[in-house]
């Protein structure tokens, strides 16, 4: 599966709450409508991608993807900015 | 500050009653449509982000490791639980201890070894807060809750679960104190501190435990 992004942000190895506070931080350089792509290795990450999602009036939870790489687990997120 | 914070509240100007009189409204369709579509606007905004609303939710953070402040986390999960509320219990740090089943040394580094010989293998061990002495409190403790029928933490554990009480593990917390999956019990969920602001966001009530 594919989706569309326009921008991606690492954030591998980093722990709760960093891969959050990146990812408000890159989206807010972003235009409105574009979407980011995160990727993770924090396995936390999935239920607060989909919490500020619910909480957050300007962001919108497209997809969340897990796949490994090299023998870890990678949790890709993607967030489309909305207002 | 980004202009992501320049957020407006999305709330669309309602013209007041007091400068509307009733028959200009009705006699005015294009203005009510207009209306309309700016109250659907804003209950989809709200459908899409529930968080934006309060709910019946219990939203708890348990932090402590000790057998008695378990005792009253469980305790208010299942009573909220029982009276139609949601609850949410995130366990972090020492709380980790409320929700484990057994110790595993095995593929494990000194330290965290250490942490595991040192910190309760699950509710069974867990001491009291105050008058523990070396467990002999706890174990006094739990004969007086049997003494007094006062359900055993195990008991109310389990109804929490029964209850669908949502159970998140701090995974960030687990990883620092060198707990793996296969020493929580099961059935658990993984989060972090969004995924408890979430729920602690639309909760009546909040408690750190």
């Amino acid at each position: 599966m594919s989706t569309h992004f326009d921008a991606t942000l690492d954030v591998k190895g980093a722990k709760c709450p960093m891969p959050l506070v990146k990812s408000r931080k890159a989206i807010g350089d972003l235009p409105v409508g574009h979407v980011l792509q995160v990727i993770a290795t924090d396995r936390g990450s999935i239920a607060d991608f989909q919490g500020w999602a619910t909480t957050a009036k300007n962001i919108r939870l497209i997809a969340q993807e897990t796949t490994a790489e090299g023998g870890q687990d990678l949790y890709v997120h993607y967030l489309e900015r909305t207002a | 500050m980004s202009p992501v914070d320049t957020l407006s509240p999305s709330a669309p100007s309602m013209p007041s009653a007091t400068t509307m009189p009733s028959a200009a409204s009705m006699s005015a369709p294009a203005d009510s449509s207009d209306r309309l579509a700016a109250l659907e606007a804003r209950l989809t905004a709200l459908e899409d982000h529930p968080s934006q609303s309060t709910e019946d939710r219990v939203a708890m953070v348990v932090f402590s490791g000790d057998l008695d402040k378990a005792i009253a986390a469980f305790i208010i999960a299942t009573g909220a639980a029982a009276m139609g509320m949601e609850v949410s219990m995130f366990f972090t740090f020492w709380g980790l201890n409320a929700v484990k089943k057994q110790k595993v040394f095995a593929g494990k580094n000194v330290i965290e070894q250490g942490f595991t010989a040192m910190l309760p293998g699950g509710l069974g061990q867990t001491g009291l807060s105050q008058m523990n002495y070396f467990g002999a409190g706890a174990k006094i403790m739990r004969r007086l809750m049997k003494q007094h029928d006062v359900s055993s933490p195990e008991e109310l554990f389990g109804l929490a679960q029964e209850l669908g009480v949502r159970m998140v593990v701090c995974d960030m917390s687990r990883e620092l104190l060198g707990v793996t999956d296969a020493e929580l019990i099961d059935g658990l969920e993984t989060g972090g501190v969004a995924t408890f602001l979430a729920d602690a966001a639309r909760a009546k009530v909040t408690l750190f435990i």
